[in-house]
């Protein structure tokens, strides 16, 4: 891939004194993450991590509590230092820039939104949506012109005035989101950024960003314990355990052909009608039976939601075509089965 | 030579530690004088102007001052209360040496800033000037001032100078122990997210950890400043003037009365400035200030009498 704005490959982050120790054995042995703390005292934070992120793209990081998520995208603005392996942003090898070219790409490049917030307590709402283009020097009526801009993005427009201490934790995140924004990033890294919101919120800015990054073109790490929302917004979905990848995909191939049982669990009781598509239901037909086209039919990239509402109305056997050209058959039995899982 | 017992080995071998000292000692004082000479001056020259000012200034200017200072950072109920010590202290007849005494006080705590503050900060970004600064603040805490003044003297002589660098050995280590623990206090997250928006080593010093330890300093300051009193009479004994010189006047010559004033001279002088540094330490919110006091009076003095002429503007011909 030629337009690829985020690469790692092959990234370790082990953390403590014997860090570079650890990461040979465990290349030379592979041991566990458990092994290795027993051992070394040793925490493997992020474990042999290789993907790349293309333009536009959102990509989606799940994974239970400690599974080196935060880690892992603390590596992409070098927040954090690997033990091992190499980061490229914007085809530049991340871990050899120097401080100003580091703080040019932190400032003008990369918008980070913290799992925490991290907002600056001391420092209004509108100070601290303003903070990447205060640290760059922008003179304070413009910057506040943006920060306002914003702001109402974010539906916190009157608030700019007050502290982070008055605002509610919901609040926060969308201070946090609007300040990862204020300096128009090409790269987002969004840490959990909309687990503190309600549904309804949480649905307006999820569309939102969706819209944004469309237009916009935006390339985005996210964060989320919440697989609706991965698979709402990713492009591609990353399953994370013990700081490895067990299975990176698109969100019909993570909930349809998950590669173990801890994937499994993950994906078990999400509904499958608006992921999975006729393509991978249908009974491919060989050769051409072009004359046999009589019942309704749908596109291979056709929903089962949609095969659903022509099931309700037709008994008969759906058939997929790709122009004029029938390439599968759906039975009822095969829809139902589908549906199931 | 005494006969050596295993049971009392101290009576035949003694460390001549004592003697180290004083020899050590004179070797610097031989071979340094015109360095510590040297320091003198910048002290001097600052205690010399706070005096001129101090001594210039007719006391009400001072005390009204005081009260205007007390009254925007903590309220009316402070200024009021300041005010009135500060008349005591000026009705019990020890105005010029609270002065002299108040500016011997501020140059000791410029000094013990200019040099506490950095260090704090420095010593919090390097954990092995920490483990070495340590012992000495504790040192120069507990060790007695005594102790400290016989090398004093040796180097610099005696006098008002002399006595602020006795002052700054003595009460320097408060200052440098806040400024470090509001250093290490300022939150992880907050730090690293200046840095993930590309801040500089100094923006991430004056934007984010300064502004967020202030409070914690602002306490190590008001300890300086009581340190600083406390050495008052200490300081004396090296022929420093003012209030200190009264109580140990007083103390000679067992003359209780002028050992009484001197001694409340320094309590008020110390409420005084303990109540201001206090409301100092206070966090506060930025602009709130300027709404508060006489500068929030003068202020909504200004915008009231701006509104009216803009109603008499808006409406000239209703009276008629
Ligand atoms: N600075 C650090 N020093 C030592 N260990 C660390 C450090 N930061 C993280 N770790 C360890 O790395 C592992 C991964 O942590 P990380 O914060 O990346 O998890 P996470 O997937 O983001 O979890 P969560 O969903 O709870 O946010 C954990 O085992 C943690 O203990
Ligand atoms: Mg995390």
């Amino acid at each position: 891939m030629t337009d690829a704005v985020i690469e790692c490959r092959n990234v370790w982050k082990i953390f403590g004194d014997k860090s570079k120790e650890a990461h040979k054995v465990v290349n030379e042995r592979g041991l566990s993450k458990t092994e290795i703390l027993e051992q070394y005292g040793c925490v493997v934070g992020v474990a042999d991590v290789s993907f790349t992120v293309g333009k536009g793209e959102i990509f989606c990081i799940m994974g239970l509590s400690g599974s080196g998520k935060s880690t892992l995208v603390r590596h992409i603005n070098r927040l954090v230092e690997p033990t091992a392996g190499s980061i490229r942003v914007a085809n530049q090898d991340v871990n050899s820039l120097n401080g100003t070219q580091l703080r040019q790409m932190r400032s003008q490049s990369v918008g980070m939104v913290f799992q925490n917030m991290a907002l600056l307590p001391h420092r209004t709402v509108i100070d601290n949506v303003a903070l990447s283009l205060e640290l760059r020097g922008m003179a304070k009526g413009s910057r506040h012109d943006v920060a306002l801009e914003k702001l109402r993005l974010v539906s916190l427009d009157g608030w700019g005035d007050r502290y982070p201490d008055e605002l509610s934790g919901g609040m926060k995140q969308r201070v946090g989101l609007a300040r990862a924004m204020a300096a128009d990033p090409e790269i987002l890294l969004m840490d959990e950024p909309f687990s503190a919101l309600d549904p309804l919120i949480r649905r307006q800015l999820q569309e939102q960003f969706l819209e944004l990054s469309k237009v916009l073109k935006k390339t985005t790490v996210f964060i989320t314990h919440d697989l609706d929302e991965a698979i709402r917004l990713g492009t591609h979905i990353a399953i994370m355990k013990d700081g490895r990848f067990v299975q990176v995909g698109t969100a019909e191939q993570i909930v349809t052909e998950p590669i173990d049982g801890y994937v499994a669990d993950f994906v078990k009781g999400i509904s499958r009608l608006e992921l999975v598509s006729a393509g991978r239901v249908m009974k491919p037909i060989a050769g051409a039976q072009a004359s046999a086209l009589t019942g309704p039919t749908v596109l291979a990239t056709d929903k089962l939601s949609k095969l659903l509402q022509i099931a309700k109305e037709h008994d008969g056997v759906i058939t997929v075509v790709d122009g004029d050209r029938p390439v599968g058959v759906i039975s009822r039995h095969d829809l139902l089965d589908a549906v199931t899982g | 030579m005494p006969e050596c017992r295993i049971l009392d080995p101290f009576a035949c071998a003694k460390l001549p530690l004592d003697s180290w000292m004083s020899v050590g000692l004179r070797w610097v004082v031989d071979n340094y004088r015109p360095f510590f000479q040297a320091v003198k001056a910048p002290i001097d020259s600052m205690l010399q102007s706070f005096m001129a000012a101090l001594g210039a200034v007719p006391p009400m200017v001072v005390i009204i001052v005081v009260a205007l200072i007390a009254w925007q950072i903590a309220g009316i109920r402070l200024a009021i209360g300041l005010a009135a010590t500060l008349l005591f202290v000026g009705f019990i007849g020890v105005w010029p040496e609270t002065m002299l005494t108040l500016a011997i006080v501020l140059t000791s705590l410029i000094f013990s800033l200019v040099i506490g503050i950095p260090l704090g900060i420095w010593a919090s970004r390097s954990e092995t000037l920490y483990a070495i600064l340590r012992p000495l603040l504790d040192g120069m805490q507990t060790i007695p001032a005594f102790v400290y003044l016989v090398p004093v003297v040796m180097l610099f002589g005696i006098g008002n100078v002399p006595g602020v660098i006795v002052t700054v050995i003595f009460a320097v280590a408060p200052v440098v122990r806040l400024t470090y623990l509001g250093m290490k206090q300022v939150p992880e997250d907050v730090v690293e997210a200046m840095r993930a928006f590309g801040a500089t080593e100094s923006q991430l010093l004056w934007k984010a950890q300064l502004p967020l330890a202030l409070p914690t300093i602002m306490a190590g300051v008001n300890q300086t400043l009581m340190m600083s009193l406390s050495m008052v009479v200490i300081a004396s004994m090296i022929a420093v003037g003012g209030l200190g010189q009264m109580v140990l006047r007083g103390i000679g010559r067992l003359d209780i009365g002028i050992a009484t004033v001197g001694g409340l001279g320094i309590v008020a002088l110390a409420i005084v400035l303990d109540r201001l540094t206090q409301a100092l330490a206070t966090p506060q919110k930025k602009g709130e200030w300027l709404n508060r006091g006489p500068v929030g009076l003068i202020r909504s003095f200004t915008k009231s009498s701006q509104t009216d002429s803009a109603h008499q503007l808006a409406s000239p011909a209703i009276d008629n």
